[in-house]
């Protein structure tokens, strides 16, 4: 436990703080559990952007696990989820299949192209597709809950492919 | 803001009054928007707005608004006041030589005087100055200082019909969305101004997602998305009283709220049975039926003007295209198929056209497709426009688009032939045209 505290400490100097902070509240309630599996997310970031690869490459072989990637990928106008896309579902599904207490929000996004209506099915198809990926590792309906906010929200600005590769997402909440 | 006015035109040599009561009053102008024109020049009709004659503790200059409106059409040039070689205030003060000489078709002069009540009363005339003739002549009814940019919108709206032949839509309001921030920074307001963008009134201001406003059919009410806790509702917001009324929240999307022509019923986006379907509610009694049942997006419903036809937009056919739909039921039948994606559909005030956002395989740009031949006609050029709105005459489309500073908004002739830029710091989205005021 305190080795994992430790690591995530560590984690958030790579990564940005918001994410150490809720990397540590989500190490707390039964880090053991779904910690040493070794998943590494080394391999994450076939697009190259997002947490998931910054914390891959800062922590490299390590192994640790990682909640601390909550954020899941997509294509243009694509539900699909890629490689990187699935360790992150692979982790939280362990971690939920484990804890049954744990529950958590899928936040569907969509890059600022199109129209805002669709791009609000779009984003809730996306978080769907996380949600049934979730369930296939072991989360149960009652742990999930799907909200999408389309491209109302973006996590990085600009009107660029970079921006818009960034934004076409899943976030997990709890 | 409501206002209720009945006007009475005429040919006639003499000065008419104008039947109107400005029941309810906005407090004093500003813009929030900042238009600027671009085209408009080819093939406009030259117009002197001469300056009104003005008392002096009256600091108004009518004849600039309406002059602002004119030019905004993009159908008129405007004489620069330092071109004018008169400034004629009555008819009888009018040397027709002096506007031919500087090669004008029409000439507008006017007048402010106090009416004994107290309010200032505003007199105008439109000129033919080949044929040194009135075309119009009005006084308007008197009113507040602060009601004055009201009527000079009314002055505007009379002297566009009297030349184009198309009633006037410069005394009509516009909603939009405006958003700034990031994360836990962002915020959200739903704004409604006046067409020129003066006299902005936060309608909601959120920390959460505020989307799709869309007026009532009379113009008392807006239907908008917003978000509470994390879960979407559909809200009716009455403007006189503020009144608020939930209309619909399930689990999933509550999205896309469109009025029947007869504002009684709205078509919505749900997704609580299965996906994103088309849902009828009657609005007294919530009742409501499901319009589409299909595994694929249907979204983004608009009536056609006689309330017969739904268009939406659906990706049963692999990407997001236009359908059309009886609204008594019936299949679909797909409408769009130039482009990689069409989206978000708005029938034309007379039906005939809708607009939609069009995706190339590049750009998103505002387009007009023929409702019988499905030909599409560009109006905008992107590279990420959407949002099309038509103004209540059918004759300009105003449109979300990305400017320097990020989302404003921007107009565009049916034509396509003048555009205008409206903007503002931060993102401003989701613009919505208002019917004409009653």
């Amino acid at each position: 436990m305190n080795k994992n505290l430790v690591l995530i400490a560590a984690l958030a100097g790579l990564t940005l703080a918001g994410c150490a902070s809720k990397g540590s509240k989500d190490a707390g309630p039964n880090p053991g559990a779904y910690d040493n599996g070794g998943i590494s997310t080394s391999g994450s970031g076939a697009d190259g952007v997002g947490a998931g690869s910054a914390i891959g490459s800062g922590t490299g072989a390590a192994g640790a696990y990682s909640l601390d990637s909550k954020t899941i990928y997509f294509a243009f106008d694509q539900t699909d989820i890629d490689s990187a896309g699935q360790t992150v579902v692979d982790n939280y599904g362990r971690y939920l299949s484990s804890t049954p207490a744990a529950k958590v929000r899928l936040e569907g996004h969509a890059d600022e192209r199109g129209s805002a209506e669709y791009n609000i099915a779009l984003g809730e198809r996306r978080a769907i597709s996380v949600a049934r990926a979730l369930k296939a590792v072991g989360a149960t309906d009652a742990q999930i809950s799907v909200v999408s906010y389309g491209e109302e929200r973006p996590a990085a600005p600009g009107h660029d492919e970079a921006a818009w590769a960034k934004n076409r997402r899943v976030e997990i909440a709890q | 803001m409501r206002l209720f006015y009945n006007l009475r035109v005429s040919l006639s040599q003499s000065v008419l009054p104008v039947l109107a009561a400005l029941l309810v009053c906005s407090g004093p102008a500003r813009a929030a928007l900042d238009i600027s024109v671009v085209g408009g020049d080819t093939g406009a009709q030259p117009i002197a707005v001469a300056p009104f004659a003005t008392p002096p503790d009256i600091n108004f200059d009518v004849a600039g608004i309406v002059e602002a409106d004119l030019v905004r059409s993009g159908l008129f040039t405007a004489l620069p006041r330092a071109d004018m070689l008169e400034t004629p205030s009555a008819v009888n003060q009018v040397d027709y030589r002096n506007w031919r000489a500087v090669g004008m078709e029409n000439l507008v002069i006017g007048s402010l005087s106090r009416s004994p009540k107290g309010g200032v009363a505003v007199r105008f005339f439109l000129l033919d100055v080949y044929r040194g003739q009135q075309v119009l002549g009005f006084d308007m009814p008197a009113v507040t200082p602060d009601q004055l940019r009201v009527v000079s919108h009314q002055i505007a709206d009379l002297i566009y019909e009297k030349l184009t032949g198309t009633k006037g839509y410069f005394n009509t309001q516009i909603a939009y969305v405006t958003a700034s921030g990031y994360g836990l920074a962002r915020r959200f307001e739903l704004i409604v101004a006046d067409a020129d963008g003066y006299n902005p009134r936060t309608i909601a201001a959120s920390r959460e997602t505020l989307m799709s406003p869309a007026w009532s059919p009379d113009g008392k009410k807006l239907a908008y998305v917003g978000y509470e806790k994390g879960r979407s509702a559909i809200f009716i917001h009455t403007l006189a009283t503020g009144e608020l009324r939930k209309l619909v929240s399930e689990r999933g999307i509550n999205g896309a709220p469109v009025w029947s022509p007869d504002g009684s019923k709205m078509i919505v986006t749900l997704s609580f049975e299965t996906n994103p379907d088309l849902y009828l509610i009657d609005i007294a009694s919530g009742q409501r039926r499901r319009l589409t049942d299909h595994f694929a997006i249907d979204v983004e419903a608009n009536f056609s003007p006689d309330g017969n036809t739904i268009a939406f937009t659906s990706d049963r056919g692999g990407s997001a295209q236009v359908y059309l739909m009886p609204t008594a039921g019936g299949e679909p039948r797909r409408l769009t198929f130039q482009g990689k994606q069409n989206q978000r559909p708005r029938f034309s005030p007379d039906g005939k056209s809708i607009a939609v956002v069009n995706n190339d395989g590049g750009r998103y740009s505002i387009a007009l497709v023929d409702v019988q031949t499905g030909a599409m006609r560009k109006l905008s050029d992107g590279p990420l426009d959407e949002s099309p709105s038509f103004a209540p005459n059918g004759a300009v489309i105003i449109y979300s688009t990305i400017g320097r500073g990020g989302a404003e908004l921007a107009t565009v002739t049916v034509d396509g032939r003048v555009r205008q830029r409206m903007r503002q710091p931060g993102e401003v989205r989701e613009p919505a045209w208002g019917p004409y005021s009653r």
